[in-house]
């Protein structure tokens, strides 16, 4: 209880001091420690990474290649966010081409061209890059099931797998846990998957523009006229 | 002000044709007569009085006067003007300006002038400053002094050519030009004028900023408020410059740029503000947000434009109007919502742009040249804000930034490659099959499955409260095997137009009314 108190009041602290006082090279510690943090407790904070990158481009003597792995994995799981590219942004080219980054920088490729089989042969083969930040899998087959769902109105069961890299039994499982809690229907002989309709695989449920109704603050504007 | 004052060419030489040497203790006549309304005028806060010595009287006498010499020096003005400590500190900032126009600043120069902006600035922080000065000069502060860092760090990363004393110097005054200190002044000035609460405050109608211009018309000074105010701007500037767009914009969200405001009241402010702001959503991928912004700009510049032809900034508005219909186009090359387009924005981009832009979505290897070429262009002047190692061999490194920033928008670029011809598919067919569609872009199916979830993913955005956003003109959905292409129609918005011209109608009548006749 005490533990979990200290642990919320530090991060409590640390966003403080990224929205307060972000400038300060004395803060550079709690950040990297902060890192640390969002890595055990599942938890992620782009602005105070960011931050970090930021005082690592002030001072890079002061730059941990470790912590900024870290960062880098944590942004490939907030995709589809483009927080991989901002990160890439802050950190020095020289330094990108340390073995681990080029690594990463390949793995944010293959998930932004959407090529989900070469992504996790890739990150089977580099298990022990990855395995430091628990819940990677789990985020990008988060990632891999939204692009589905932008995709497809009806999915084949085979691009499913290999989009979330789960075959056999275990996939039977992942789809019943979605049809249970994200409306997938599972259509005929179960070769296909039937995805929840949202306003990307399904237009019509696109609001028609023409009946767009306007903000109160813009009619606001007028209000001094009518009155 | 008597005409009479400055019409001083016989006795004065410009020393371009070295006749006379420049001499930093002579003061003319009207420089004499210059300091000494000035000062009167700042003393007796006549705000209009100020902005035309500021805007036009000085930029007067320098293009007669000191056409590539400085203005004299402030210690031989000084005794015009009482030694008055606060007004020998904006004179300092104007000297200084005037030579980083003109001539080429020496490192010391930079350094001193480093030690003014801290001067003046602690001045205006610690609340003792009870002037009123016009928009346009707290705006060329703030501007200037992010101009004279982004210049520095461009000076100290050509470390090649660098003297022995100019090293020894650079390494004595680490603290010049310092990142740290930059960005902090913007931050406090930004804080100490609390402007951010004002802003809200005025939202709730229990503060007067906007509507008064951020001028103080019950007796007290604008300095603080105006500076902090523009030093949002001026923080969007340095992270941009710095390759943090998504802080940048963080810190601009206090200014509504949908509306007017005090960021609009001096041109220069308006067009940097926009300009950074479009680059930062170009870079997020936020396409659609950018296209949006800069069509709004181009098209006031090009309304209003005329108006500024005699002014100061006239090249630079004209500039920074250039590259932003280069960022335009790229913007459209990735994105094509010609929709969102005003029709003058639409014919002038055909006009300097319109073949580049064709060539540039054939994506083959011209086109990404084209796409360099743009970029390289429009973008901003990037940094390295850490200092050298003085130990290490001295190379220049004043393109790493930028280097990096071009590098890593062509790799977003070319993957977008696809895009483009999935596109040119989809306009001509309602549905189409997996099969076939694979079989004319000559590709396997499981290819052609991450191509157009590729074309998915970049073509729906993440907004910044989280929301995916489309920014598709054309786009699609599978069903099992086959693509239903859906073309997305926009009605043209009514509502906002008839908005518009209601609050236009109502501000005429309102002039109208105001019109005595005779």
């Amino acid at each position: 209880m005490g533990r979990e108190q200290t642990q919320s009041q530090m991060s409590y602290t640390v966003e403080q001091l990224v929205a307060v006082n972000p400038y300060n090279p004395d803060i550079l510690p709690d950040l990297e420690n902060y890192v640390n943090e969002q890595v055990s407790s599942q938890t992620y904070s782009l602005d105070a990474n960011l931050c970090l990158l930021r005082l690592y481009q002030f001072e890079p003597e002061r730059m941990s290649t470790q912590i900024v792995a870290r960062i880098l994995i944590k942004a490939l799981m907030a995709m589809p966010a483009p927080d991989f590219s901002l990160c890439l942004f802050l950190i020095p080219e020289r330094v990108q081409m340390d073995e681990q980054f080029k690594t990463l920088i390949v793995l944010s490729h293959y998930l932004e061209t959407a090529k989900f089989r070469q992504f996790w042969d890739e990150a089977a083969k580099n298990h022990h890059i990855l395995e430091v930040v628990p819940g990677f899998e789990q985020a990008i087959q988060q990632y891999a099931v939204h692009v589905l769902s932008l995709t497809y109105q009806k999915v084949p069961r085979s691009v499913v797998a290999e989009a979330i890299n789960i075959e056999g039994v275990s996939l039977d499982k992942f789809i019943e846990q979605h049809v249970t809690n994200s409306g997938w229907i599972v259509e005929g002989k179960g070769e296909l998957v039937s995805l929840p309709k949202n306003e990307f695989n399904h237009p019509e449920l696109r609001r028609t523009n023409g009946a767009k109704s306007i903000p109160l603050d813009r009619i606001a504007r007028i209000f001094p006229v009518l009155g | 002000m008597a005409a009479g004052a400055y019409d001083y060419e016989d006795g004065f030489q410009s020393s371009n044709d070295g006749a006379i040497p420049y001499d930093p203790l002579f003061v003319p006549d009207p420089v004499k007569s210059f300091v000494v309304h000035l000062y009167r005028h700042i003393r007796e806060k006549n705000v209009y009085e100020i902005h035309q010595m500021y805007e036009t009287s000085f930029h007067t006498l320098s293009d007669r006067l000191f056409k590539d010499t400085p203005w004299p020096s402030v210690e031989a003005v000084a005794q015009y003007v009482d030694n008055d400590h606060v007004f020998c500190l904006l004179y300092r900032e104007m000297w200084y300006r005037h030579l980083y126009a003109r001539l080429s600043p020496t490192l010391k120069q930079r350094i001193d002038s480093w030690d003014n902006y801290c001067s003046l600035f602690q001045v205006v922080l610690h609340g003792v400053v009870n002037m009123q000065l016009p928009n346009q000069w707290l705006w060329d502060m703030v501007d200037e002094f992010v101009y004279q860092y982004q210049s520095f760090c461009q000076y100290r990363a050509k470390m090649k050519s660098k003297t022995e004393q100019e090293i020894a110097l650079l390494r004595q005054h680490d603290q010049a030009w310092n990142v740290y200190g930059v960005l902090n002044f913007l931050q406090a000035l930004m804080e100490k004028s609390s402007i951010i609460q004002i802003l809200e405050k005025e939202k709730e109608g229990l503060e007067q900023f906007t509507a008064t211009d951020g001028y103080d018309y019950a007796g007290g000074s604008n300095v603080l408020k105006v500076l902090g105010y523009f030093s949002m701007v001026g923080l969007l500037r340095v992270h941009c410059l710095l390759g943090d767009y998504q802080t940048g914009l963080k810190c601009l969200l206090p200014i509504d740029i949908s509306q007017q405001g005090v960021y609009t009241s001096v041109i220069g402010s308006h067009i940097t503000t926009i300009y950074h702001y479009g680059f930062a959503n170009l870079m997020l991928r936020r396409y659609v947000e950018a296209i949006h912004e800069f069509n709004k700009i181009l098209l006031y510049i090009y309304k209003t434009k005329q108006y500024h032809s005699k002014s100061p900034q006239y090249e630079q508005i004209l500039k920074k109007n250039e590259q932003m219909y280069a960022l335009l186009t790229i913007c459209l090359s990735l994105c094509p919502q010609a929709k969102l387009v005003d029709e003058t924005v639409n014919s002038q981009l055909r006009e300097k742009y319109g073949e580049k832009m064709s060539r540039m979505q054939r994506y083959d290897d011209e086109s990404f040249a084209l796409y360099d070429e743009l970029f390289s262009y429009a973008c901003p002047k990037f940094i390295t804000p850490s200092a050298p190692s003085y130990e290490e061999p001295l190379v220049n490194y004043n393109q790493d930034a930028y280097r990096l920033q071009l590098k890593l928008f062509l790799y977003e670029v070319k993957q977008q490659q696809q895009l483009s011809v999935v596109r040119t598919f989809l306009k001509v067919y309602s549905t189409i099959s997996l099969e076939k569609l694979a079989r004319y872009m000559d590709v396997d199916e499981p290819t052609l499955r991450t191509i157009l979830m590729t074309y998915k993913h970049k073509t729906h955005s993440v907004a910044a409260d989280g929301k995916t956003i489309s920014n598709a003109d054309v786009d699609f959905y599978i069903d099992d095997d086959l693509i239903h292409v859906v073309e997305s129609k926009t009605p043209k918005q009514y509502g906002d137009y008839f908005l518009r011209q209601i609050v236009k109608l109502e501000a005429l009548i309102g002039d109208m009314d105001r019109v005595k006749l005779e």
